[in-house]
């Protein structure tokens, strides 16, 4: 069992009843491997060091909290923003992206195997794998290749090769199971980069430690702004749970609510069934037999069924709650944001604005500091919300 | 000693166990029994599930017409009350259909249906003891997987553990057909040979009734899915392919 909150998981890779590693045996070693190598790493101050300096000198950390004053007085709450989008390839992805491709070369792993929904952990994939001189493929859904075609020429570019997959709902999940047969077929050379806090243990715990350094700086940067406080809310997008992980590790010991939001159509803990896919127990969107459910989200990074354990242990024992927002008010979010900040978020990130815009006044009381994660910027996504707008008026 | 274990070491030649997706057509078991005429030894049957990680395009592509035509464990469980072969089953399918349908409601259907052992891929030992407490009270064997990727320190675990036989992929990857058997398949034979008290049968990229002969000189015998699956979506005859490799392996 973990005794604090946001604490490594238990010798399992448990945290409360979910996660563990339920995984086809021909990759339990490699999973075992990394556990014990991301372990050493991890404490290892030479490790720490040189991906820090990667962060910094080559990622751009750390990314600035910015207060919106015209946003937080058209609400009647603080607003402060955690700029994710500022990174290098525009999202918090990047964070755990250098932090696996550095434990790839250490592990002597040639080949670097990714999944991708909205392209953004494709990217920073295929930009980490240039950077340190790794092979690298990606599986994207063919629905996803679709709606995101900037994303995979930018993979391209980079020297990945993008594979789209036809088999399933063809999103987020179908990469998933398709990234992990190739994984199954490959693991000798190859180390599989999950994008965000799910599959087998020690993935959740690591990616999270990976993105726990958003939480950090955001903790150190709201002290700064608050006279040594806290913010009341900390707000995130909620697809596996990355960004949200990473923003949450920093406020978990505090009085801060966490609040993770999901896109309606992908509400795995609104569906409240526990289910076991892609190598862990957790939250799990499913019919009466335990078929998964293909989620639907306008955002192609919000599109899965599922959500990292780590985060239906923090719903179960109340520290953190996670309401859901529809592509509606998601849409409404990303003008709102834009004209009043100049800040075009991610469709992700939009989601966290959403429920803000929805509830700042309500269950976000007048007055309250709330703290946002921008997990990554809208440029990926002009074609889509310039599509989605235009349809929007019309049916208006 | 479980009844499946005891069946299999009563065989006296090399097993041979097809495996069918259950529901991939609405009278597939005559596929089963096509195969237990044909020579079968043991029968595997295919739950199939939405996420089938461990499964090539032939048995995906079976899963999905399966689930299509709205099978379900109780479709296939209700559809093996007609089976009327001698030769054990063993149901092999992933484990959220276990967990969603409940450890002891599962063990007990699978009792019902005339079920002797279960495969599930996803659930390696260190996630089993919840499920195999149910298991063994029922006198269902849980098999597990010993793959080439398994280090000799967990293959003796692993053969201890597995209930009925154990599994051995022939090859790392997915399930599906190779063009020619793998060096993997009998290294992996040999090895789990050395160290299992129970029957050993290897599985995956067994494409062939000369590499199913060439197994049977390192272990205990084969199953055989995607060529089973890809005769059925061709149309073509098991009996025909089932007797094929019964030739072989005598
Ligand atoms: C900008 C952005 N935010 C959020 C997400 C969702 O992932 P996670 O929940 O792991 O942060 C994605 C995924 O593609 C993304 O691109």
């Amino acid at each position: 069992m973990t005794n604090t909150t946001m604490g490594p998981p238990s010798a399992r890779g448990f945290f409360g009843r979910f996660g563990g590693r339920f995984v086809p045996e021909p990759i339990m070693p490699a999973c075992l491997e990394l556990e014990s190598a991301f372990g050493r790493a991890w404490a290892d101050r030479a490790f720490r060091a040189e991906l820090d300096a990667h962060l910094r000198h080559y990622a751009g950390r750390p990314s600035p909290v910015t207060e919106c004053h015209r946003l937080g007085d058209l609400l009647g709450v603080r607003v402060l923003v955690k700029r994710e989008d500022l990174n290098h390839t525009g999202s918090h992805k990047i964070n755990n992206v250098l932090g696996q491709a550095l434990l790839a070369r250490r592990m002597g792993k040639r080949r670097v195997v990714a999944e991708t929904g909205a392209g953004q952990h494709g990217v920073a994939t295929a930009t980490a794998c240039a950077l340190f001189g790794l092979d690298c493929v990606v599986y994207m859904g063919e629905v996803d290749v679709a709606r995101q075609r900037l994303n995979v020429f930018r993979m391209e570019l980079l020297g990945a090769t993008v594979v789209p997959v036809t088999s399933g709902s063809r999103t987020l999940k179908d990469a998933v199971n398709e990234a992990l047969r190739h994984w199954v077929a490959t693991v000798a050379d190859t180390h599989y980069c999950i994008g965000s806090v799910m599959g087998p243990h020690p993935y959740p715990w690591m990616v999270r430690e990976f993105q726990r350094v958003i939480g950090e700086e955001a903790r150190a940067q709201c002290a700064d702004l608050l006279d040594g406080g806290i913010p009341s809310h900390v707000l995130a997008c909620v697809g596996g749970g990355s960004n949200a992980a990473g923003i949450f590790a920093g406020f978990a010991d505090t009085d801060a609510e966490l609040i993770g939001v999901e896109a309606a159509g992908g509400a795995a803990i609104g569906g409240d069934l526990v289910g076991v896919v892609h190598g862990s127990k957790s939250m799990l969107l499913q019919d009466d037999a335990g078929q998964v459910l293909e989620a639907y989200s306008v955002s192609a990074g919000l599109d899965y069924p599922g959500i990292g354990p780590e985060h239906a242990h923090l719903a179960d024992i109340g520290r953190a709650s996670y309401p859901s927002v529809t592509d509606a008010e998601v849409l409404d979010a990303v003008r709102v944001v834009s004209r009043t900040e100049g800040l075009i978020p991610a469709l992700e990130s939009a989601h966290a604005f959403a429920y803000l815009l929805r509830e700042a006044g309500g269950s976000i009381p007048h007055g309250s500091t709330v703290l946002v994660n921008l997990s990554g910027r809208g440029d990926k996504d002009m074609e889509q919300i310039s599509d989605l707008l235009a349809e929007h008026k019309e049916t208006q | 000693m479980t009844t499946l274990e005891a069946s299999l070491r009563a065989v006296g030649h090399p097993v041979l166990m097809p495996y069918v997706t259950g529901g991939v057509t609405e009278n597939w078991l005559d596929y089963v029994h096509a195969a237990v005429d044909a020579g079968a030894d043991a029968v595997e049957i295919g739950i199939p599930f939405s996420d089938p990680v461990i499964d090539g395009p032939v048995i995906q592509a079976a899963s999905v017409q399966a689930l299509e035509r709205g099978t379900t464990p109780d479709t296939v469980m209700r559809d093996l009350a007609a089976y009327r072969g001698s030769v054990p089953l063993v149901v092999m399918t992933y484990y959220n259909l276990v967990h969603r349908y409940g450890h002891a409601a599962f063990a007990r259907r699978l009792v019902e249906a005339g079920v002797s052992g279960v495969v599930l891929a996803d659930l390696p030992m260190e996630e089993a003891a919840e499920w195999t407490e149910v298991a063994d009270a029922a006198g269902i064997a849980t098999v597990l997987l010993a793959a080439p990727s398994t280090p000799d320190s967990r293959l003796e675990e692993v053969c201890t553990r597995s209930q009925g036989f154990v599994y051995a992929m022939g090859v790392m990857g997915v399930t599906g057909e190779r063009a020619v058997l793998a060096d993997s398949a009998r290294d992996i034979a040999d090895r789990v040979k050395a160290v299992a008290d129970k029957p050993v049968l290897v599985g995956v990229g067994v494409s062939t009734p000369e590499n199913a002969a060439l197994l049977s000189a390192h272990a205990d015998g084969v199953i055989i899915g995607a060529p089973v699956m890809r005769r059925i979506a061709e149309g073509g005859s098991v009996a025909d392919l089932v007797a094929g490799f019964r030739a072989a392996l005598g």
